[in-house]
């Protein structure tokens, strides 16, 4: 019963969440876009107006930020590609009727619930460490040189990682959409002649469109922010300096936050043009 | 050609076996109907044929081959399922191409063969559609429009009607009839609706449990049903049945009579009771009469403009003894 009278009390309630959600996040961002235009640098003790777009202006003419970019959209790239080509794998893999279906699907989400920090931490130590990790164990094993996972191939590990993390998530959303495909449609391609693999192209894979955008979108506006894994392993060297860590050395290793806030708008202005950027391509697929 | 042979066909999912041992021959170009309640194993039997599902046992041949093993695509069956499994990403005209496409028939020569089937089928104007924007009925004729174009030995309808509305079904059986006098190929038809067994099948197979209760045309299941299921489950209304002093005096365990076979008289009869709820169809009436000693009533078909109304005494008898349906305490027809 949506009177006119129901409609504006609804409001009125409203009100007060909606007045938080909007303090929440109007207060920071204000915050930070008037740091931006500060030159503001405690242990030097200066605080004063900038001079006009001055911030902005260094942070963008600043080598390190192109590099920034650049290796932020390899991340995001690879990450995207591992865990969307890997998730539909293992969700097909999944979806087929297996002795101890129900724990073998918690094991494979168990990655997602592992805290970025903790999770690198495990895979640079255990794993990658050059010297104790099983990784040299197993190249040593064959006679061959343990590779210095973090140094000599830095992003590919980082993104490895991180593609651990977040392959459960993108093959739990998969493999729901997998299950929600009509038993019949796959019977009727299987009367129409249709192969093993034409099946996966013609029926599943069109099927999994919609899924894979919503995968593609959600990790993309995740994955622009990837701090912990970087901060835990290489410490933004070697080139894994993406934006968001150019942001955090600027405000607290050059302690200028002045400048470190004009880099967060701006990374937010960019994070806003890809998400545009994305919509575009992919929303298509989320209509009908 | 289209002859398909079920040879001693079993199956069993896990410990329950759904299908007994079962025979049945289906000759070329005709048009079979399984019906029976739903649960009774018409729809897994057909999958059998189709080759969506293993036998457990037993043989199937196809115009004289052993189908047994071989994978569906390749037995020349094409099927239509009840929820029309169309594609939905795809336009009806790559829809009804998908066969061809997955047969390699690419081109001109596609092209022409879906246009064939599109004219047939009334869907010429909505090639370029997706089945999202289609009706029920369109989304049937495309789905029977994608089973033509590969030209099979036999179709295989899997209650194709089920989904759609009254009108439409009454619309759509007209179609499949229609479009069996033009093919001449074998069809396979499930249903649990025995008014559409009645109107389209050449041969009726009637199935309970799995097991094959009776096999034979529309007119010889309504004149001699083999049993109280058969006898049951054929016409509609649904045939009376009268168990006790009055079946024997036809010396049966239980006599049939359809509400069609049964006249009502106001003065004089057989049995008398008391008329509960009337349907008026306007060309009939049918009438549920409530009888001493007949448990579920008996229902009778009357006039349209019949004078009976709700609690009026009536009397029933049979309209000649022929027409009386006998039965044992097996519920075999004697």
């Amino acid at each position: 019963m949506a009177t006119q009278h129901s409609r504006s009390a609804a409001k009125l309630m409203n009100a007060p969440a909606v007045f938080l959600l909007l303090v929440w996040m109007l207060v920071p961002l204000c915050m930070t876009l008037y740091f931006s235009f500060l030159d503001y640098r405690p242990l030097r003790g200066v605080y004063e107006w900038a001079d006009g777009f001055e911030n902005y202006a260094r942070f963008v003419s600043s080598s390190s930020f192109t590099d920034s970019v650049l290796t932020t959209l390899i991340m995001v790239g690879g990450i995207l590609m591992i865990t969307v080509i890997g998730g539909v794998l293992l969700a097909l893999l999944l979806d087929q009727p297996i002795w101890g279906q129900g724990i073998v699907r918690i094991l494979v989400i168990a990655p997602f619930f592992v805290m970025p920090t903790v999770s690198a931490l495990v895979w640079k130590n255990m794993f990658m460490n050059p010297v104790n990790g099983l990784f040299a164990y197993l190249w040593k094993f064959f006679g061959a040189t343990p590779i210095d996972w973090l140094s000599q191939a830095p992003i590919f590990s980082i993104v490895w990682i991180v593609s651990w993390q977040w392959l459960p998530f993108a093959t739990l959303i998969l493999l729901t959409a997998i299950q929600s495909l009509d038993s019949e449609q796959m019977e009727a391609a299987e009367m129409d002649g249709a192969s093993a693999l034409s099946r996966f192209a013609y029926i599943t894979l069109p099927h999994l469109a919609r899924a894979i955008t919503v995968v593609v979108l959600i990790q993309t506006i995740f994955l622009l922010s990837i701090f912990a894994e970087i901060f835990v392993t290489t410490n933004g060297a070697f080139g894994t300096r993406t934006l968001t860590y150019l942001v955090y050395q600027r405000v607290l290793e050059s302690q200028n936050i002045g400048l470190g806030s004009a880099g967060g708008i701006i990374a937010v202005i960019l994070a806003n043009i890809v998400a545009i950027f994305l919509m575009r391509i992919v929303g298509k697929n989320l209509d009908n | 050609m289209g002859r398909i042979t079920l040879k001693d066909v079993t199956k069993s999912f896990g410990e329950t076996q759904v299908i007994p041992p079962l025979n049945l021959e289906i000759n070329d170009g005709e048009f079979v109907v399984f019906v029976g309640p739903s649960g009774c194993g018409k729809s897994t039997l057909l999958r059998l044929i189709a080759g969506l599902e293993d036998v457990t046992s037993g043989s199937i041949n196809i115009n004289d081959m052993d189908a047994t093993n071989i994978p569906p695509a390749k037995r020349g069956l094409a099927m239509v399922f009840q929820s029309y499994a169309l594609y939905p990403h795809m336009s009806v005209r790559k829809n009804i191409g998908f066969p061809l496409k997955m047969a390699g028939i690419e081109g001109a020569q596609a092209t022409k063969k879906i246009d064939e089937a599109a004219k047939v089928l009334n869907l010429t104007d909505y090639l370029d559609r997706k089945p999202g924007q289609l009706s029920g009925g369109q989304r049937q004729r495309v789905a029977i429009g994608r089973a033509i174009v590969r030209e099979p030995d036999a179709f295989l309808f899997d209650e194709p009607l089920s989904n759609l509305d009254a009108a439409l079904r009454v619309n759509m059986r007209l179609e499949i009839s229609e479009l069996h006098h033009q093919l001449k190929t074998t069809m396979i038809y499930v249903t649990h609706d025995q008014v559409e067994a009645m109107t389209m099948a050449d041969k009726i197979v009637v199935l309970r449990a799995g097991n094959i209760e009776q096999v034979g045309s529309p007119i010889e299941l309504y004149k001699n049903p083999q049993n109280l299921f058969v006898a049951g489950f054929i016409g509609s209304p649904k045939m009376n049945f009268i168990n006790g002093t009055s079946a024997l005096e036809y010396d049966a365990h239980t006599i049939g009579v359809r509400p069609e076979h049964l006249r009502a008289s106001k003065s004089e009869g057989v049995w008398k009771g008391v008329v509960g709820v009337s349907e008026h169809l306007g060309s009939d009436t049918f009438l549920r009469v409530n009888v001493d000693g007949i448990e579920d009533g008996l229902v009778v078909r009357a006039e349209g403009d019949v004078e009976l109304y709700h609690g009026d005494t009536v009397y029933l008898s049979p309209e000649n003894d022929s027409r009386i349906y006998k039965f044992d305490r097996n519920g075999q027809a004697i």
